[in-house]
């Protein structure tokens, strides 16, 4: 029988330093990481409430979530909205930007790249959409609107939820072109320019051909890193929203997954039913990576 | 031999120098991108320059009907009221300051030291469990850290580190974010050749890690130190952690300014700018170190 490899008493001896550079981490990520996470998986197979002692209760939190829980119904609805629109458009948009200001001068590259991750960097400048989307006349947009004769009376952007799903939106937008997209600006800045060099003189033509055919394929790992940060942000969406529109929205316009998850936790203490919500939008987030995993092999292979 | 060497360095250096081959650029492209990072600039910059506006605004100016974006009696008044209410804490200002300066950066050196560290075994060696270790990590990320809260605090108390800066940096540690970043940046610019050949020439590993490694990825870490100071700044010493008003950070003093009500609104839009300095600070330190990597290091 064929030992697994890195097994035999040789290839343990060569590897002894690996072992020694991963330990430290691997520790701090064992203790304070997997063993939580392992945590709330468990809990959610239980009725743990903070106060009884817990009862294991198999699959039944999660036969609640799909079949009783009619609000979990538009919290999934909204989070795949937010996810399918924003996922892809800060994405994209990021690795656009990125590529684009690759070949500016340097000032202007670091002004763009700041301005691009500003909001992220500035932690909670993100509340002076309140002041713009506010909702009586003296909001800026209500304002700037009613003086412009579009509208005679104030829009309630962030209670009514005709508006303020869109509002959130945007504000969800704006806020997505963080880790990914400066960890594409920093790979776009590793890349071999020798390689650019040599496809220039193969022939290739313009900056189209150049990007597909030797800039994306180098970009391989960064894109797949891009990619889960993209997909971690963009299903975990929900704090602004309460931060702008209140807990609950009107009509539960703008509540996610996330929101019900928390909402479980904090406010009616039914932790197992809380860390099974969890676990559904950790199982979505999984799907869509290997899905995304998929689409990039092209450029990752 | 040498003169080879000597020859492709040269031209290497001549490239460098030039920059980037020109391939042709059509005029009308050029134009269609200026028009298009313009408008995404734009959007992203609206709501930054109006908290930084709002906050040279005396009071009439942000209460005035109807509102106006632009300032016409720019004043220092509000960055003044958040002095002088700095003045009367509990704690010298001056300890909030050191707390909140000291978690980010030892945290900061830390995170970045440690994920490097871990990551090259993850991209560049082969050994038992090694694959899923690293799809161990990028799970973990997909997992949302809110539900997590309750086992962490657990933990964090049965250790004994509440009430103390190990409390905010320890689990801040644990985030496999760094290590992934770090692993990508060297499975794309470290070819496997150049670490066999150092190991042919007799190189330790933890060498080959010192002085190939790392300095191919300067980039990355770069970044991550930008990733790892913001959160950890913007995070400050959270309220579960610290009860000692001695150990708190900056976020607290901030927090408890901004919700004084509306006469403090200016004061508040102060407070967020005053706030955002530090990590644009760190943001554009590092950054054009990032965008100089290139021209500098001869090694690829």
């Amino acid at each position: 029988m064929k030992r697994p490899y890195g097994l035999s008493r040789k290839e343990m001896k060569k590897n002894i330093p690996f072992y020694v550079l991963l330990a430290p981490f691997f520790t701090l990520f064992c203790v304070f990481m997997l063993i939580p996470v392992l945590a709330a998986v468990l809990l959610s197979f239980t009725d743990f409430n903070m106060v009884q002692t817990p009862n294991i209760v198999g699959l039944s939190n999660y036969v609640r979530i799909f079949i009783d829980d009619e609000i979990f119904m538009i919290a999934l609805k909204n989070t795949l909205i937010y996810a399918v629109i924003t996922g892809p458009v800060g994405f994209l948009i990021s690795f656009v930007v990125a590529w684009l200001i690759n070949e500016m001068p340097r000032a202007v590259r670091t002004g763009v790249t700041l301005l691009m991750y500003a909001p992220t960097l500035a932690g909670n400048v993100y509340f002076v959409w309140q002041y713009l989307f506010s909702s009586d006349s003296a909001g800026f947009l209500n304002n700037l609107l009613i003086q412009f004769g579009v509208i005679t009376d104030p829009i309630t952007w962030l209670t009514d939820a005709k508006y303020n799903f869109g509002v959130t939106l945007i504000v969800i937008i704006w806020l997505s072109f963080g880790t990914g997209f400066l960890s594409f600006v920093a790979g776009l800045q590793a890349l071999d320019p020798s390689y650019y060099e040599a496809a220039a003189l193969d022939g290739l033509r313009n900056r189209w051909q150049e990007l597909y055919y030797v800039t994306l394929p180098q970009m391989g790992p960064q894109l797949l890193f891009g990619a889960v940060m993209q997909i971690s942000s963009a299903f975990a969406v929900g704090y602004h929203n309460k931060a702008l529109t209140g807990f609950p929205s009107t009509g539960y316009s703008t509540h996610t997954i996330l929101l019900h998850s928390l909402d479980y936790a904090d406010n009616r203490y039914e932790l197992g039913y809380s860390s099974a919500i969890s676990v559904v939008l950790f199982l979505m987030m999984i799907l869509s990576w290997v899905l995304i995993q998929k689409a990039l092999k092209k450029f990752t292979d | 031999m040498s003169t080879i060497t000597a020859l492709y360095q040269r031209i290497r250096f001549n490239y460098r120098s030039r920059k980037r081959v020109r391939l042709s650029r059509s005029a009308g492209g050029t134009i269609g991108i200026f028009l298009f990072l313009l408008l995404v600039c734009s959007f992203m910059a609206l709501p930054l320059v109006y908290s930084i506006l709002q906050s040279l605004k005396p009071l009439e100016e942000i209460f005035a009907y109807p509102p106006r974006f632009f300032v016409y009696n720019p004043t220092l008044d509000n960055f003044r009221q958040v002095l002088s209410l700095t003045d009367n804490l509990w704690v010298p200002f001056s300890r909030y300051l050191f707390n909140s300066f000291f978690v980010t950066i030892l945290g900061t050196i830390l995170y970045v030291s440690l994920s490097s560290m871990a990551a090259y075994p993850l991209a560049k060696a082969r050994f038992f469990g090694s694959k899923f270790v690293n799809q161990l990590f990028v799970w973990t990320l997909l997992f949302i850290a809110e539900v997590t809260a309750i086992p962490k605090y657990l933990i964090v108390a049965k250790l004994g580190l509440v009430d103390s800066y190990f409390a905010i940096v320890l689990p801040y540690l644990s985030s496999t974010m760094g290590v992934f970043l770090m692993r990508q940046f060297m499975v794309a610019s470290i070819p496997d050749s150049t670490l066999e050949a150092a190991r042919v020439d007799g190189a330790s590993e933890y060498r080959i890690f010192g002085q190939i490694v790392l300095p191919s990825v300067k980039p990355a870490w770069m970044t991550l130190i930008i990733f790892a100071f913001k959160d950890l700044w913007n995070a400050g010493t959270s309220a579960e952690y610290i009860y000692s008003e001695n150990l708190k950070g900056l976020n607290a003093v901030m927090s408890s300014i901004s919700t004084g009500g509306l006469g403090r609104t200016g004061a508040a839009c102060a407070v967020a700018v005053l706030m955002m300095i530090p990590p644009i600070a760190i943001f554009i330190y590092s950054q054009s170190s990032v965008m100089e990597t290139m021209t500098h290091s001869g090694l690829k």
